[in-house]
This record gives structure tokens, sequence and C-alpha cells, in this order.
């Protein structure tokens, strides 16, 4: 190890010739002055107004392109006449004549700065509504092609994202269902004991959870579970390069990676509303003995009057659909991303974003389509 | 006693079974660029992570500038991480932040520096490694990899460190910008009495830039040395390395060059 070097230092001192000479010792690199800069600068500032003094800098221990920027500042960004240096430390004072070029800077806003940023972000939506037709057109065609060459359906695929969509989301879906479950029917029957109406606890639970919040919850527990992984899935393959290689060796993209989880979601989130309308009406049913002393069984046996059997098959199609619109999103969105990192976060964040916003909105289409179903 | 800048004392790395390094010794020395060779699998890159404290090797102690990497308090080995710099293969620039962030990134860190000061040496780095002012506001994405590489050198350079890793330096890169390449780090090497911790495949970089060489193989260290003692080795895999068709016709033109220059 050498020997840590002194502290730097800037001393003042006169010739014989009656001119000033200034004497630099110690260590001017980075790690020597950092504690010291805040009181070097101003000195070596004054110390620099006088253009006629000499520099003598063969004190210095050890210099670096730091020091010599700090020293090169304060002559005004150029070499001073009478400068004498070790010759080691020359080539450090070869790179400080940086470009005088400025850093360009962002892009200033026009006056129509609104206009156009509405009008960038219409265009971008309607870009957004294209690819993903064509997408969905693409998986019509693929639909198509597998039923006239059933051999080619790519099962196993179909199976295996059944078992990561569906079969892992069970406890997620159970515990947030059988919690809204709860809270729904407490905070109704608190309502209900007012008017006396205990057993309407029955009707409120069965309607609002088979037709409504079983799915809506299913849905959006599902786009943010099973969405998100699937865009960024697709995404990790486009950064990895692994979609190229698909694409070079003829393997369709669509056949083998869209569509299988198109129809596993289509399949397993139905499935997962049940689950979920099932363990709600559990949490439900349990809030409600406690709450109205309504027993279990009567709770059982009267929800099949409460609530037409309609709603069941309207719930379970809105889950089919939701399943596709989810995967669907989630699709278009793993294969805009574009092979960078930063691309990578942004879809995966606007995939889940506008899965669930799909969701609702599909939603709202159904309530007004089927207003006169299953309700009396 | 050697002055040794990084020291490696019998180092062990073992990952279940399967050893990759068996007691290996090994020390650098100030100013000098060291190159660690060896075939693919053979703990190169995992030993230039264990010198850089990112791994934990299973035994053995690696020391930098004196300092034990492991056990030493955290005050010192911050010290340490503002004396050394490191060039990542893929260059590893931050992609949310500008090239002049990049760069100034660890400057900011110190906290000790004004905001011009900073601009100034910033630019001077890019400057050094050839990148012009008008890129300085682009995204890490929207850069060619020999761009990438180079401002992640000048990020590795910006604290003026003593000691500088490189982990394939001209991987990526097409021969007329590895050469250039090589030139600004046998440069930068000369101007800021640089120590070298280098690891790659690539010969002619080899070649160019060793003062020394070690090569890694069969888990232990089979020999350190200068280019020309390594070549007189005859172990299989030394001799693989460097008699084969591209290692003889590398050495072969360093050696002319070097006859050419001593003519003259």
């Amino acid at each position: 190890m050498s020997q840590p070097a002194a502290e730097p230092d800037v001393r003042l001192t006169t010739v014989s010739g009656g001119g000033r000479c200034l004497v630099l010792s110690g260590a001017w690199n980075l790690r020597g002055l950092e504690s010291r800069l805040t009181e070097l600068m101003p000195r070596l500032a004054a110390y620099a107004a006088d253009k006629n003094s000499r520099w003598d800098l063969r004190g210095v221990e050890v210099i670096d392109h730091a020091g010599a920027m700090l020293l090169w500042r304060a002559w005004g960004r150029q070499r001073v006449a009478n400068l004498t240096l070790k010759p080691e430390h020359e080539p450090i004072f070869k790179h400080l004549d940086i470009p005088a070029e400025p850093v360009p800077q962002a892009v200033r806003r026009g006056p129509l700065w609104i206009i156009e940023s509405v009008g960038r972000k219409v265009l971008r939506v309607l870009d957004h509504l294209a690819t993903m037709i064509m997408v969905l057109g693409q998986v019509v065609l693929d639909t198509v092609y597998l039923v006239r060459q059933p051999a080619l359906i790519p099962w196993r695929e179909i199976s295996s994202n059944i078992y990561r969509t569906g079969t892992q989301a069970l406890g997620i879906t159970a515990l947030v269902g059988f919690l809204v479950g709860v809270v729904l029917s407490y905070l109704s029957a608190q309502q209900l004991k007012i008017f006396g109406a205990d057993a309407f606890i029955i009707n409120i639970l069965g309607i609002s959870v088979v037709r409504e919040l079983g799915p809506v919850l299913a849905a959006i527990l599902i786009a943010g579970r099973s969405g998100s992984s699937i865009t960024a899935q697709l995404g990790v393959m486009r950064v990895t390069q692994e979609l190229d290689a698909m694409a070079v060796m003829g393997i369709p993209q669509t056949l083998r990676l869209i569509l299988p989880k198109m129809l596993a979601l289509a399949v397993s989130m139905p499935l997962i509303v049940l689950w979920t309308n099932a363990i709600a009406l559990m949490g439900g049913m349990v809030s409600a003995q406690a709450e109205l002393g309504i027993g279990y069984i009567y709770f059982l046996s009267s929800l099949p009057d409460a609530v037409p059997i309609a709603n069941l098959w309207l719930g379970l199609g809105k889950g089919v659909v939701f399943g596709f619109m989810i995967a669907l999103v989630a699709c278009h969105f793993g294969l805009r991303i574009e092979p960078n990192t930063e691309s990578l976060g942004i879809g995966t964040t606007n995939s889940v974003v506008t899965s669930i916003t799909v969701v609702i909105i599909v939603d709202a289409i159904f309530a007004i389509m089927f207003k006169d179903v299953g309700i009396s | 006693m050697e002055d040794c800048v990084i020291e490696v004392k019998g180092l062990w790395t073992q990952y279940g079974d399967n050893v990759v390094h068996r007691d290996i010794d090994l020390c650098v020395r100030r100013g000098e660029i060291m190159s660690l060779v060896g075939g693919s699998g053979s703990g190169k890159t995992t030993m230039l992570r264990q010198m850089l404290g990112l791994e934990m090797p299973s035994r053995g102690e690696v020391r930098v500038f004196g300092i034990s990497l492991h056990g030493s308090d955290a005050g010192q080995l911050r010290k340490l991480r503002d004396r050394w710099g490191m060039l990542f293969q893929e260059g590893a620039l931050f992609s949310a932040l500008t090239v002049y962030e990049n760069v100034a990134l660890p400057l900011r860190e110190l906290r000790a520096l004004d905001d011009e000061l900073i601009h100034d040496l910033v630019i001077m780095k890019l400057d050094m490694v050839g990148i012009e002012p008008r890129h300085a506001s682009k995204m890490p994405a929207e850069l060619s990899g020999g761009m990438v590489k180079r401002i992640a050198l000048a990020r590795a350079l910006a604290l003026e460190p003593e000691l500088l890793f490189l982990d394939e330096p001209t991987a990526g890169l097409d021969p007329d910008r590895s050469e250039s390449f090589v030139t600004l780090i046998k440069e930068l090497h000369r101007e800021l009495q640089l120590t070298v911790v280098m690891v790659t495949h690539d010969l002619d970089t080899l070649v160019a830039l060793s003062d020394r060489v070690a090569v890694l193989c069969d888990q232990r260290l089979e020999i350190v040395g200068t280019l020309d003692e390594v070549v007189a080795n005859t172990h299989p895999f030394i001799c693989n390395f460097f008699m084969g068709e591209r290692g003889r016709r590398a050495l072969e033109a360093v050696r002319a060059v070097k006859a050419i220059v001593e003519m003259t």
C-alpha cells in the first residue's frame, strides 16, 4: 500500500523577482478534495484573479481529472502561462478543453401542446384498437384452422394455462370472496334490521353476489394476477428474442401462445366465478347467522327461491367473456412490448389497468343488455 | 513483498458439489493490466464478482487495497467502492436515466461537488470516451451497443478510480470499434495509472492489453505470468486456447508489430 497522501493545499509565496507564486501540495484528487472543496474553491478563485501569478504544481503528490478541472475552471478555462508541473501529471491536463457545445435540453412545448397531446392519445388508442382487432382476427382464423385439423389443437398448453390461471388462483379468490361476503352481509343486516325485513338478506346477498360481485371480483383478481403474468411472460419472450426465435422456426405465435391462453381463461374464468360465488355466499351466510340469527339450512333452502337461476347463467356467461377479454388485452399488450426493460414495466402496468377497465365496461354493457333478465 | 492491489488468498467457490475454484491465490500488482482467461464455466466472471464483493467465496479471502471485502465495516467498504470502477458486459446503464445522468450519478452520490463542476466532469469523461455532448440527453435504449459500452466506461471512470474492472470489454463490438476501445483503455491506463482487471475471450484484446495473464482451468489457476510465459506452458487448455488457428494469428500479429518497433 502506498502512503496516504497529504491533504490538498495551496499557499501563496513571493518569489525573489517580486512576482507571486502559488504553490500547490498534497493530493488533488477527488477523494482528497471531497471534504475540502468548499474551502478551496473560493481561495483558488481569488488567487487566480491575478493573471500574472505563477503556479507551481510540483509539490502535488497525485492529481486526477477532478482536481485538474477545478484548477482549469479557476484559471478561466485555459492553461495559465506560468505553470510548472511534474511531467507525469501532464497527460491529466490534456482532456480539460471540453467542447462548449451545450447539452440539448428537452424540447419546449408549443402553444398547441394540449391539442397535440390529446390527438396523439386518441391516435394511440385507435392504434391499440386496430392491433387488438388484428390479434382477435388471427385467433379466429386459428380457431377455424384448428376446427378443420383437430389433431393440432395445443391441448398441453391449454391444460397448463388452465392450471396456472385457474387452479392456482383458487386461494386468493376464496379469501377475497369470503371477506366481501361477510362485509356485504353485515352491512345489509344492519339496514334490514331497522325495517324488520331480516329474511331479505338472502335476496340481497344472492342476487348481488351471483349476478354482479362474484364475476366482477373474480375478473378483477384474475386480471391483476394472471393478466399481468401473461403480459410479462410475452414481454420477457420479446426481450430475450424468444418470440423472434419462434417466428424464425415457423411456429405460429398466436396458435401456440395466444390461443391457448384465451381458451384457458375462457374455461377457467366461469369456474373461478362459481367458486367465488360459493365462498362469498358462505361468508354472507356466516355473517347473517351471527347478526340476524338466520340458520344455515334456512339460508340454503331459500336461496333457489330468492335468486332465479337465470342470474347464475348470466354470471357464468360474464365469466367466459371476462376471461376472454382479459386474455386478449394481456396478450395484446404483451406482444406490443419493445425489447427493452423499461417498456416491459410500462406494458405490464398498462395491461392490468386496461383489462380491469375493460372488465368494468363489459360488465356495464351486460347490465344494460340483460336488465329484464333474472330480476323479477 | 509485492504491492498487491487485489490479493486473493485460498479462495474456494462451491455450488453444492460443484467446485468452481479450488484453493486459488492471486495477486494483482499496482498499475498492471491483468487478464483472467479460462474456458466457459471456468469461473472467470464469478471470480471478478468476488473481487467486487458481489458474491461471497465459499472459503478464503479477497483483499482489495488491503481491505478485506468480507468482514470489514460498512464505512470502509463504502470508501473502497469510490476507488474502483466496473464496466459490465452489457454496460448496465440505468435505463431510466439519460446518458448525462448516468455518468453524473456517482458524482452526485458523493454530495460534495456542485452542479457546474459535475457538468464539466461529465462532459469531459464523455469526451474522453469519444461521446459528443449532443448525445448526452439520450436514453440508453436509443443507443448502439458500442456507445453503451463507451458510456458505461465513462461512468466507471467518473469517480477517478485507481482500479478498473472490465468484463468482456470488446464483446459485441465490431472489429473496428473493439480496436478503438482497446486503444482507449490503453491510453486511459497510461494516463491515469490505473490498475485493470479484465475478463475476456477475445484474443486480440487479450494480446493487445495484458501485462500479465492468469489462466483459470480445472478449478485452479494454471499459470499467472506474462503472455510469453503463458504461451510457453504446455497445458492442453492453454495450447488449444493460444495455439489454435485464431490464437496463433493474434500472437503472430503482435510479434510482428513488436519486431518492427524493435527494429526502428
